[in-house]
């Protein structure tokens, strides 16, 4: 067991994750429609690789892109394509994106799959079978995992660790997932150590999940890791963010600018773990995630493993519905990081961790008005990645964004804690969040003018470049033209062909007058 | 209604203004029943006399500035204001004395300034210094702790010379100037200290009755240490520096220097560590920043007592202190996770 | 008297020199106070100025020759960022020259419409329109920078001006005192 650290800050929260254990993991049912959103990853967007009308089987790839951080999304059951279009899906704003509808056959029909030897593969065909299968961190982020895995290999990896912390309250996907499937999370250790040949390998777990460790360090004696360790880490928010997680395990920070992998770590949700085991060994994509649903707003709290696209609204049927009235209020995400959904229609997307489904009244804070800001640094005191909100604050309130990036604004990982602490109830990370996409429009509009002045300027040079041979080209054709006359003057001494022929015209129009008088 | 995106955390608050204030608020409640019982029950009538003036004020201020009245004064902000400044008065102040300091201090001290959170002076100590300087004579005669004149005046007498105007000067035996007050006096009269000392007016370790005072406040001060209320690093710095500095000097030259524990536990040094020199919006906001903060009052109030025109100097020192607020932040700046 | 007289003529003297010298040593080179005005402006190029695009509304600023507050599509942001930097006073825009849009507008070619005539491919400050002659043109959306200057020479007048598309991308959070604002209003 290695020596644990501290991060700076952090808080005690209470966990709410015995309401969702009660049961265990339950396999979702399929609902009649699936709702795939086209992006469900950090990236560019996929193109539909299919049309309204084709029929598709489970595991065939729907939407795809070609840019180097990528993630494809595959048809998780199998039906017809009906539709393709904007529905609303799971983003702060509420808005709707592009998404293709599956109409569900209910045979649920899988391709067939090419099962590959995989100790003959090469860690790059790995990484390339891990790609085509659609995975992300599960661990809510999103991140592509091949890219990440390719990043992590070309930089060599000293450290890998496994994050089965679920440090949120409330969500216990990953807890249930170690309990249910500990085999198939250490075999994609494995496979993660055969691509990244780390030295050491630490599975870092949260002590408020005794079963989860049991079970899995029962599965690590079954498959016999090398190097590995599992690590019991104390329960203290955020320890699973990954800089925080590195800080506790190792005690070494993220140098600023840089990722985990630069300094040799790599860090790998254990979700993403199986679905790499099931993409390795199965060749079946990422259809799935295991989701929980809980909060004080549902009847029957728990976990189900969910076919990606599943309306939420299904998932809540499936939990029995609402405790009271007949809606709630929906919160993807922990409640420390997560953002409330427009409505329950929206989709399961592979980022969806946990659905929180409240009653209004326990997260409302009257939206806008909050006391002012009394400096009393309890924010400071959270928070960890060792910044000062409240300076954030006051910068982002005077809309100085210059200076908000000056007190480090980009390091803030959002986490919550300041504005759970701040006794003068400010939406703390409300604000950075609206200096931080303030911020990134004005870079996008910076970067879109810049463009628009190189093409300028090119223009610029072509038309001056073209004027240039223009003129070159009239002067050329004038000296040829001169030179001509030249020598006809020499040969022949005729006058100008063009004075020649008006004095014929002169002489004609003479002739006809005289005739006519 | 329009409908607005609220962001996460959707957990509720662990904190508030009020819980904050009302933890402040207990944590006076010791110091000042003793101060009562020392000096007689006109204190409790400053207090709530200047509550009650705060909080007029604050409505009133408040109601012309257009901001909703009721969640800030039920803040109780003004209220903890008001109690320090009633604290810092002397016992027999008529109303109207009351009135004018906290007027100021409300008015100048924090609305003008853009109210709780954006000003840069502790309010309380704004009054009181500008009742310090225009009424000089009301403010520093002070009268006898009971256990020195083994009386106390009753509340009949405590109104009558709050509201009836009666002059303090009537019960002439009872009046004095503080035991800092006394001490200055001596010293320049070239008295040495153990002299100064032998007079009534001096306890065991500082002044007579005000020494259980200062328990008191240090029990309430530990109390707001134990609820996370205030951080360490004020107090002990403050207590600290004056420690250290009062300390040099004692060794120097014992005669004409008080010991350290007289000057901790006289005047006001215990009730500034805890209570005033922690006032979050004019203090320094950082760790380093606000050891620094609290060393530079603590070093203030002694060089004041011992080298500047007035008896204490807690008042000043924090309001010095405050000035140099924000520079004291912009070089405190903790390390930034992932910077060198 | 003479010695306070000689003194402070010693040190103007001394001061001239090195300020003299501090000019020479530290003298940059070209223009660079266009060159940072440029990079303020929006780079729309579209003349709303009255200047023949950002770059010579840029050099009239520099010389003094033009307010700071003629550019629209830059809006009131791009003003606070020029007198930030040329250390004048915030103007607000000058309405004359047109008003500032929050969603920045894209051309696009009715393409049944378009006769293929070219004349608005010359006109383009960008190179945002692609085709040839007697072919269907059409407008590259993401370079386009909404000038509108394709606009008149268009005889059949088959270009519209429409605003981007804003997509999830674009969307921004607001902070609690500008949503209490957006309440008052409400
Ligand atoms: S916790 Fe809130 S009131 Fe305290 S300093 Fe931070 S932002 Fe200000
Ligand atoms: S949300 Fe940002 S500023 Fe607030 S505690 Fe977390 S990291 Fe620090
Ligand atoms: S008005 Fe148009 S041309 Fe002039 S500076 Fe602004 S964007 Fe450029
Ligand atoms: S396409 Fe038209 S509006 Fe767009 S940049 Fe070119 S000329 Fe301007």
């Amino acid at each position: 067991m290695p020596k644990l650290h501290h991060f700076h800050g952090g808080l005690h929260l209470d966990g709410h994750k015995a309401e969702s254990l009660t049961q265990g993991l339950q396999q979702a049912t399929l609902p009649e429609r699936l709702y795939l959103p086209l992006r469900q990853h950090i990236g560019q967007y996929n193109k539909p690789l299919v049309d309204v009308g084709n029929k598709v089987l489970k595991g065939h790839v729907v939407a795809a892109n070609s840019s180097l951080i990528r993630a494809a999304v595959h048809a998780p059951s199998s039906g017809t394509v009906s539709a393709i279009g904007k529905y609303p899906i799971a983003h702060p704003s509420g808005q709707s994106d592009d998404c293709i509808v599956i109409d569900i056959d209910g045979k649920d029909e899988a391709a067939d799959p090419h099962i590959k030897d995989l100790t003959q593969l090469s860690p790059p065909e790995l990484i390339e079978l891990i790609c085509r299968a659609g995975i992300v961190g599960l661990g809510g982020a999103a991140f592509p995992a091949s890219p990440k895995i390719a990043r992590g290999k070309t930089n060599g990896i000293d450290t890998l660790i496994i994050n089965g912390v679920e440090c949120e309250p409330y969500i216990t996907c990953d807890d249930i997932l170690m309990r249910s499937y500990a085999d198939e999370v250490v075999r994609g250790s494995g496979y993660l150590q055969q691509i990244l040949s780390p030295k050491t390998t630490l599975i870092a777990i949260e002590d408020n999940k005794p079963e989860a460790i049991s079970s899995m360090s029962k599965a690590l004696k079954d498959n016999s890791l090398a190097n590995t360790e599992l690590v019991s880490i104390p329960t203290i928010y955020p320890s699973g963010g990954e800089k925080q997680l590195i800080q506790v395990l190792t005690g070494k920070e993220v140098p600023h600018g840089q990722l985990a992998f630069d300094i040799g770590f790599f860090c790998q949700n254990v979700g993403t773990c199986v679905a790499i085991t099931r993409a390795l060994e199965q060749d079946q994509p990422l259809i799935s995630r295991i989701v929980t649903i809980s909060g004080d707003n549902i009847a029957r709290p728990g976990n189900w493993e969910t076919r990606l696209g599943t309306p939420i609204s299904h998932l809540i049927e499936l939990a029995g519905g609402y405790r009271q009235g007949d809606r709630g209020h929906l919160i993807m995400g922990g409640p420390m990081m997560g953002f409330a959904l427009s409505g329950s229609q929206v989709p399961i997307v592979k980022a969806s961790n946990n659905i929180m489904v409240t009653r209004e009244e326990t997260i409302a804070r009257t939206p806008g008005y909050h006391d002012e800001c009394i400096r009393c640094s309890k924010c400071t005191e959270v928070c960890p990645a060792q910044l000062l909100p409240q300076q954030l604050y006051w910068h982002t309130r005077a809309k100085a964004y210059d200076r908000t990036e000056e007190f480090h604004l980009f390091n803030c990982i959002e986490c919550g804690c300041c504005s759970a602490v701040c006794p003068s109830q400010i939406p703390l990370v409300q604000y950075y969040r609206a200096a931080k996409s303030e911020i990134r429009a004005t870079q996008k509009a910076q970067f879109k003018s810049d463009r628009a002045r190189i093409r300028f300027e090119f223009r610029e040079k072509r038309l001056l470049l073209k004027k240039q041979q223009d003129e070159e080209r009239r002067r050329l054709k004038r000296e040829a033209l001169n030179k001509k006359r030249a020598t006809s003057d020499e040969t022949d001494s005729a006058t100008d062909p063009v004075q020649a022929a008006l004095e014929r015209v002169k002489a004609r129009k003479k002739a006809i007058q005289e005739e006519s008088t | 209604m329009t409908s607005v995106i609220v962001s996460s955390p959707y957990v509720a608050p662990v904190n508030s203004l009020k819980r904050l204030m009302i933890q402040v608020i207990v944590a006076l409640l010791p110091g000042t029943l003793a101060y009562a019982w020392q000096f007689g029950p006109g204190v409790l009538i400053n207090i709530c006399l200047a509550i009650l003036f705060a909080l007029g004020f604050e409505a009133g201020i408040l109601k012309l500035r257009a901001k909703p009245v009721m969640p800030h004064l039920t803040d109780f902000s003004a209220v903890v204001a008001a109690w320090l400044f009633a604290l810092c008065l002397p016992m027999h102040a008529p109303w109207w004395l009351v009135l004018v300091g906290i007027g100021f201090a409300m008015v100048a001290g924090k609305h003008l300034y853009g109210g709780l959170g954006f000003n840069p002076f502790n309010p309380a100590m704004v009054g009181y210094v500008a009742l310090l300087i225009s009424f000089p004579r009301e403010m520093t005669t002070w009268y006898l702790p009971g256990s020195i004149s083994g009386e106390t005046l009753g509340l009949a007498d405590a109104f009558s010379y709050t509201f009836g105007g009666a002059d303090i000067q009537q019960w002439d035996a009872l009046t004095s100037a503080t035991p800092l007050d006394q001490l200055k006096t001596g010293i320049g009269l070239n008295i040495a200290i153990d002299e100064i000392r032998q007079a009534p007016l001096f306890g065991e370790f500082g002044g007579k009755g005000w020494e259980w005072i200062a328990f008191w406040w240090v029990v309430g001060g530990l109390w707001l240490l134990v609820t996370r209320t205030i951080r360490w690093h004020i107090p002990v710095a403050l207590l600290g520096g004056m420690l250290v500095i009062s300390s040099a000097f004692y060794l120097i030259d014992p005669d004409i220097y008080a010991s350290p524990l007289f000057h901790l536990l006289s005047g006001a040094a215990v009730i500034g560590a805890f209570f005033i020199a922690t006032d979050p919006v004019t203090a320094a906001t950082t760790d380093k920043g606000r050891i620094i903060y609290g060393l530079l009052i603590g070093l203030l109030i002694y060089v004041i007592r011992v080298w500047g025109g007035f008896p204490d100097g807690v008042a000043f020192a924090v309001l010095l202190a405050n000035m140099c607020v924000p520079l004291i932040d912009y070089y405190s700046q903790p390390r930034v996770y992932g910077e060198k | 008297m003479i010695l306070a007289i000689l003194t402070i003529s010693l040190m103007a003297g001394l001061f001239g020199l090195i300020l003299g010298y501090a000019a020479i040593r530290f003298k940059v080179e070209g223009n660079p106070v266009v060159d940072q005005i440029d990079s303020l402006l929006p780079q729309t190029q579209c003349g709303q100025c009255t200047y023949a695009g950002c770059r010579p509304y840029a050099e009239a600023i520099a010389n003094g020759e033009a307010p700071i507050n003629q550019c629209p599509p830059g809006g009131q942001s791009t003003i606070v960022a020029l007198a930030d930097l040329l250390g004048t006073e915030v103007l607000e825009l000058n309405a004359e020259h047109g008003e500032h849009l929050e969603v920045p507008l894209v051309a696009i070619i009715d393409e049944q419409t378009c006769i293929g005539c070219t004349l608005c491919i010359q006109a383009c400050p960008v190179d945002a329109i692609l085709g040839a002659a007697k072919h269907m043109h059409t407008v590259i959306e993401d370079e386009c920078t909404g000038c509108k200057l394709c606009l008149p020479p268009c005889p059949v007048d088959c270009i519209e001006m429409i605003p981007s598309v804003q997509t999830i991308d674009d969307w921004k959070w607001s902070t609690p005192r500008d949503q209490l604002e957006l309440l008052k209003d409400a």
